[in-house]
């Protein structure tokens, strides 16, 4: 059984993850919503003090992965093959962003993935996300 | 082109990242970061998150070098970025470099290539769109 709020101190405090500061908020059936603070080293100019669209890609990666064993009620390794991220206006200055991502659907090597990114308004996204992860070695459990 | 003529070609987040610039082809920036903890996903491999960052950055990079060489500032933002993970990067240097594939008056569409020991066998490669806002006076 995965459970993303518990696993989130293991999956989150190290490597690229920790150094972005994830952190988990919130998760249903097949999704999980991460947060992402705003903190001045991941500023992507000098003009507009908000969060550079890298870190918001790898926010969306991370729970889109967090959201495929979510679905799939255990841990499975997974990698991304595609993701596409459309980013729809710049995060407000100093803001905090929240990613949101649903596995729609999983076959016996592959998972699918959308999700949002916002500052706020679920309804007023930063950015949307759609992805397609491929199972390594043992499949998800399919519905 | 002399090291003071060029213009600043990382972010605050891409400097914090540890991405560095480690040399110019034909004035286009080869960008570089190397294996430290900041990258990393799965244990000893890149996270895809860190892997795209180096290859957005790369293309903002290979922009403003162009823009600049034409004497034109503009603000650079992101439309989108497709990404396509080819192999897993191992957590040793990985290297960025993007081909501006159009450059607009709007808009850029730029392309980049991720790789490691093996320029031939990338780790990923990505398909950016960028809107490009021109100083009011140019």
């Amino acid at each position: 059984m995965f459970d993303p709020a518990a696993a989130s101190p293991f999956l989150l405090s190290g490597g690229h993850p920790g150094w972005l500061g994830l952190a988990y908020r919130d998760h249903g059936p097949d999704w999980v919503e991460l947060a992402l603070p705003w903190r001045e080293e991941l500023m992507g100019d000098d003009v507009r003090r908000v969060i550079a669209s890298g870190p918001i890609f790898s926010m969306l990666d991370m729970a889109g992965g967090m959201a495929i064993w979510t679905r799939a009620q255990r841990f499975v390794p997974v990698a991304t093959l595609d993701m596409r991220v459309d980013y729809q206006r710049p995060a407000g200055e100093r803001a905090d962003v929240i990613g949101r991502c649903e596995c729609y659907r999983t076959t016996r090597s592959a998972a699918f993935v959308r999700g949002i990114a916002h500052d706020g308004d679920p309804d007023d996204p930063v950015a949307t996300m759609a992805a397609v992860y491929m199972t390594i070695g043992g499949a998800p459990k399919n519905d | 082109m002399t090291e003071e003529a060029r213009p600043d070609l990382l972010s605050h987040y891409a400097r914090s990242l540890g991405i560095e610039v480690s040399g110019f082809e034909d004035n286009v920036p080869v960008l570089c970061v190397s294996g430290i903890d900041a990258i990393e996903g799965r244990p000893g491999h890149f996270h895809g998150g860190a892997t795209s960052g180096l290859m957005e950055t790369a293309a903002y990079a290979a922009l403003r070098m162009a823009l600049s060489e034409r004497g034109e500032e503009a603000q650079l933002k992101p439309i989108n970025i497709t990404v396509q993970f080819l192999a897993a990067a191992k957590k040793a240097p990985l290297f960025a470099k993007a081909r501006i594939t159009k450059l607009g008056r709007r808009s850029a569409n730029v392309t980049v290539e991720a790789w490691q020991e093996d320029r031939e066998r990338p780790r990923a490669s990505a398909v950016m769109n960028v809107m490009i806002q021109r100083d009011a006076r140019a």
